[in-house]
């Protein structure tokens, strides 16, 4: 389809949205079954959340930093999410080490350190990484209509499954509105500043947008309807299970249970 | 055989004039109609009349001869137009293009394979046959024009209602889609306001104008 190609350039690209789709990786973790990727992604979340030794969430670090190895992810996608998850972490660091004491009066408050603190921010920093890099090299590594497929074959509600994949899909939508609008604010003079105008500006801007993604919504509606619509999003692709996923299942079950043994088998970690 | 026919329809949007006032307006099987008018005539607003996506405030909507009262009468008349909208964005709802234009023909019922081999088919039909994986959101505007034809065209259905179809095609494509529609055995009402567009694809035209239907001068 050269034809195709041809008038794909000529339109106006925009940079591509910050998706899971552009870390598809094509490793041996990206040919898994999504569904056996999904149990054992939560599977592996609920453990880490209920972790509260550093020790055991570090192993899930390192855990967590081999699946990624595993993917073959690209380095740089990695690289910017793993910076933007610890931005969040970050300030745990500035503010949990820290406990207020109370003096005399009002004006006698200080700041003193706390050692507990600073072991809690390090825990959650932990655990937050490894559910991070879990997800980011089993979830990460699927086209994200795989996963919302596999959800629905793993029966999660039809309901919820329909929101993800409308979510979705417009969510591009509503990015090139966005950027449209954006664009006739700047091509009239409009230069963002820190004053009161920037700001109703922008406050029009997003009102706009919801307006008329609401308006958008309705006519979706009736383009679902015209086709038939009752309630199901029917599936259309069937995912073959493979001897790897099974093996890929057993594996993390494997490994999963010696965690949680750890754990929980009454082993003093301090 | 008449496909579908309002009868003294008015319609007004809440807190503006009427753009509708005692309308009527038929489609017969075999007919081939085009509604010329300029924007803002209320040619979206008539099909979605039709298709009981908008209810009149007045006025009657037949199918085949009979009255249609509610969704369920509207979902069966529904499967015989097929709508194709203004904005394809709002008619791919689907993350693939193969998905979507499978999501008519499953609502409908039909078998897995069944529904695969009319997917692969309709994409042939219009030159798309390898677009089944494609993203929908990656898509071009024509692109996106084309998918929605595909998936109103999967459903098998007796009669067109078209928007404005030929809006964001390009020369080649536009030509491309007025050859599928020509071969077909479809009948439909097209609204545009592009007279020799109307002229070459459809038997007769009529204009919208001031809420009413008339015939060309």
């Amino acid at each position: 389809m050269s034809e195709a190609a041809s008038q794909a350039q000529a339109a106006p690209r925009v940079k591509p949205a910050p998706t899971l789709d552009n870390a598809l990786a094509m490793g041996p973790v990206g040919r898994l079954d999504p569904r056996a990727k999904l149990v054992v992604v939560f599977a592996y979340s609920l453990l880490m959340a209920l972790a509260y030794s550093p020790v055991m969430a570090a192993l899930g670090v390192l855990l967590g930093f081999g699946l990624v190895a595993w993917a073959r992810l690209g380095w740089k996608v990695f690289i910017s999410r793993l910076v933007a998850v610890n931005l969040f972490t970050a300030f745990l660091w500035l503010f949990l080490p820290w406990q207020i004491s109370l003096g005399q009066s009002v004006w006698g408050l200080g700041l003193v350190y706390n050692p507990d603190g600073l072991a809690l921010a390090l825990l959650v920093t932990l655990k937050a990484n490894a559910v991070f890099l879990a997800l980011l090299a089993l979830l990460g590594s699927s086209p994200v209509n795989d996963i919302f497929h596999a959800l629905a074959h793993l029966k999660v509600p039809s309901k919820l499954v329909t929101m993800f994949l409308l979510f979705y899909r417009y969510l591009h939508v509503m990015r090139h509105e966005y950027q449209r609008l954006r664009q006739a604010m700047q091509v009239r003079g409009f230069q963002p500043g820190s004053n009161l105008r920037t700001y109703k500006t922008y406050a029009q801007l997003m009102g706009i947008l919801l307006v008329r993604s609401l308006e958008r919504s309705e006519r979706v509606y009736q383009a679902m309807l015209c086709r038939g619509f009752g309630g199901t999003f029917w599936l259309l692709d069937h995912f073959s299970w493979r001897r790897a996923d099974t093996g890929f299942c057993l594996m993390s079950g494997l490994v999963l249970i010696v965690l949680a043994l750890l754990q929980w088998s009454g082993i003093s970690w301090n | 055989m008449e496909l579908i026919r309002l009868e003294g329809v008015s319609f007004a949007y809440a807190g503006r004039p009427p753009v509708f006032q005692g309308m009527d307006f038929s489609l017969s099987q075999g007919q081939r109609l085009g509604i010329l008018g300029p924007n803002g005539a209320g040619k979206s607003t008539l099909f979605q009349i039709c298709l009981g996506l908008l209810h009149p405030q007045q006025g009657k909507v037949y199918a085949r001869g009979s009255l249609c009262q509610g969704e369920k009468d509207f979902r069966a008349l529904r499967r015989e137009l097929g709508y194709l909208f203004q904005d394809p964005d709002d008619q791919l709802f689907c993350l693939t293009v193969a998905e979507d234009v499978a999501f008519g023909p499953l609502n409908l019922g039909k078998g897995h394979r069944e529904v695969q081999r009319l997917v692969t088919d309709t994409l042939d039909s219009l030159g798309l046959g390898d677009y089944g994986r494609r993203l929908t959101y990656q898509l071009s505007g024509g692109e996106k024009r084309l998918i929605s034809l595909a998936t109103v065209l999967a459903m098998q259905p007796k009669a067109l209602l078209l928007d404005e179809p030929s809006t964001g095609l390009d020369s080649e494509r536009a030509a491309a889609m007025e050859k599928v529609l020509d071969e077909s055995n479809l009948s439909w009402a097209m609204v545009s306001h592009d007279q020799s567009l109307l002229e070459r694809t459809c038997h007769n035209i009529v204009r919208l104008e001031g809420g009413l239907l008339k015939d060309l001068p």
